[in-house]
């Protein structure tokens, strides 16, 4: 075996001796290392505010906004061009954000621990479908939300899982690949194997048990008549919204993929990706030997599913940090654990089963953590190979949500998206050097 | 030729689906094999490739 395939094993190894526990939540200036008030982190590789696409833009508006630095969108546009402001790719500081991929300092997040190889990562809370700040929205909705996330769900949940000691990310994934999700677009089962290990907890915590406080309120007369008019519990409202929200486990697992992207990096000669990132405008990697150097290209334009009004004419190119899941051999990569998908990103189950077969050819190991029961328990396709992408001309397969391209508007489909060749090539080219 | 042309057709295409998709649309038993050249026939990156084995 070659010095590099030697190397590509190792670090595919260390990916998958990974062990990300969900230990706790802070707030992000508190809690990231590097985390400063004038510092608003992204999805992606670095980019400039001139460059950033409309969803990332207005996610950075909301931010600002929701921060109290600007009134408005016009005084928020100000203040992001004045330079006072700080923007960061949150892979800089070991967290990650789906979509816009905005963390502000305020903003709760996730902190995931591994327990193999130390150290943490972090994401912030999902906000659940459609007009979210996300996917570039920031009207009084998406701002409220936003303080009940903050103020409510991240307290009550942040003291249910200490309560619970952790929670293993790595097993929920694996039993979710077995009940239908990839566990980055679909995450029905994810979300729904973590209420059932937190929610008894929740009952149990002194902030769920409130029933008047100052903080916003979420309404929950959508979820059912029980709620008209009634001041219900804070862990009612907490598990009512995860209930509601398929993605809730979407963040926690986006870290504790980080985690294990994280521990397969830095490994000499290897020339396994460790990061895939966009911003809205990019599309960057990352490879195990070649530091902290991004090699970037245009994002490309996902092909997908419109929600109803929406058509591919309002799409933004391809944007999020959620890539991660890829990164590491699930979501696309395990597209046949979860033929029910394609009701929402298009395709048909054959087309699910195709993708994952394809990734076998550009990645260099069977995951030995997650598996997919249709396909004789075989291990996921992971660890991609810079070296068998150039070879094969097949790109990475990634699943994605779509968002508006103009700002304040929000998630308007989802679908499939490959990144642009030239990035590997590049890669490849820095490799060889 | 004639004798292959004159019995039941089974093929197998390489590379290109779309030469698969005509002979299935006239019928024709098809299988298509996806294949393209290695590094998409860039000599350039193919010396790139060696160099990494």
């Amino acid at each position: 075996m070659s010095k590099i395939d030697q190397a590509n094993q190792e670090a595919v190894k260390r990916m998958m001796l990974s062990r990300p526990v969900w230990v706790d939540i802070g707030r992000a200036r508190d809690v990231i290392p590097g985390m400063k008030d004038n510092l608003f982190l992204h999805a992606g590789p670095p980019i400039t505010w001139d460059r950033m696409s409309g969803p990332l833009k207005g996610a950075i508006i909301g931010g600002l906004i929701y921060e109290g630095k600007a009134k408005d969108a016009a005084e928020a546009e100000k203040v992001a061009a004045s330079g006072t402001f700080e923007f960061a790719p949150c892979h800089h500081y070991n967290a990650v954000g789906p979509m816009a991929g905005v963390i502000t300092p305020s903003q709760m997040v996730f902190i995931i621990e591994d327990k193999e190889w130390g150290g943490y990562t972090y994401s912030n809370m999902n906000e659940g479908y459609g007009k979210v700040l996300r996917y570039g929205a920031y009207d009084d909705e998406v701002l409220n939300r936003l303080h009940w996330l903050d103020e409510v769900y991240a307290p009550v949940i942040r003291e249910a899982v200490h309560l619970v000691k952790g929670i293993d990310m790595k097993s929920i994934i694996a039993q979710a690949l077995h009940m239908g999700d990839d566990a980055h677009n679909r995450n029905r089962a994810t979300t729904s194997l973590l209420i059932r290990a937190i929610a008894p907890f929740i009952v149990e915590t002194e902030w769920g048990k409130k029933t008047d406080y100052a903080a916003p309120r979420l309404d929950l007369s959508n979820v059912s008549e029980y709620f008209k008019g009634k001041k219900a519990s804070a862990a009612a409202e907490v598990l009512a919204f995860m209930h509601s929200n398929d993605l809730t486990s979407l963040n926690a697992i986006m870290a504790a993929c980080k985690s294990m992207a994280l521990a397969g990096h830095g490994v000499e000669h290897s020339t396994v990706v460790t990061t895939m990132a966009r911003n809205g405008t990019d599309f960057g990697i990352r490879v195990s030997s070649t530091g902290d150097k991004w090699f970037t290209a245009p994002a490309n334009v996902p092909a997908g599913l419109y929600f109803s009004g929406f058509s591919a004419a309002d799409a933004n190119p391809d944007i999020g940090d959620s890539v991660i899941t890829e990164t590491v051999g699930i979501g696309g990569f395990a597209m046949a654990a979860a033929p029910a998908i394609v009701n929402f990103i298009g395709g048909s189950p054959a087309d699910a089963f195709d993708a994952t077969n394809e990734m076998y050819e550009i990645t260099v190991a069977e995951n030995n953590n997650f598996n997919i029961p249709a396909m004789d328990f075989k291990g996921t396709p992971t660890g991609i190979d810079v070296r068998k992408v150039v070879e094969k001309g097949i790109v990475p397969r990634i699943n994605t949500g779509i968002a508006h391209k103009e700002p304040g508007i929000g998630q308007v489909g989802a679908g499939i998206v490959k990144p642009p060749m030239e990035i590997f090539i590049a890669a490849l080219q820095e490799l060889a050097k | 030729m004639d004798t292959l042309f004159n019995s039941e057709l089974k093929v197998i295409n390489m590379g290109l689906a779309g030469f698969a998709e005509t002979l299935k649309e006239r019928g024709t038993p098809v299988m298509h094999v996806r294949w393209q050249p290695p590094a998409m026939g860039n000599e350039d990156l193919l010396r790139l490739l060696d160099k990494l084995k």
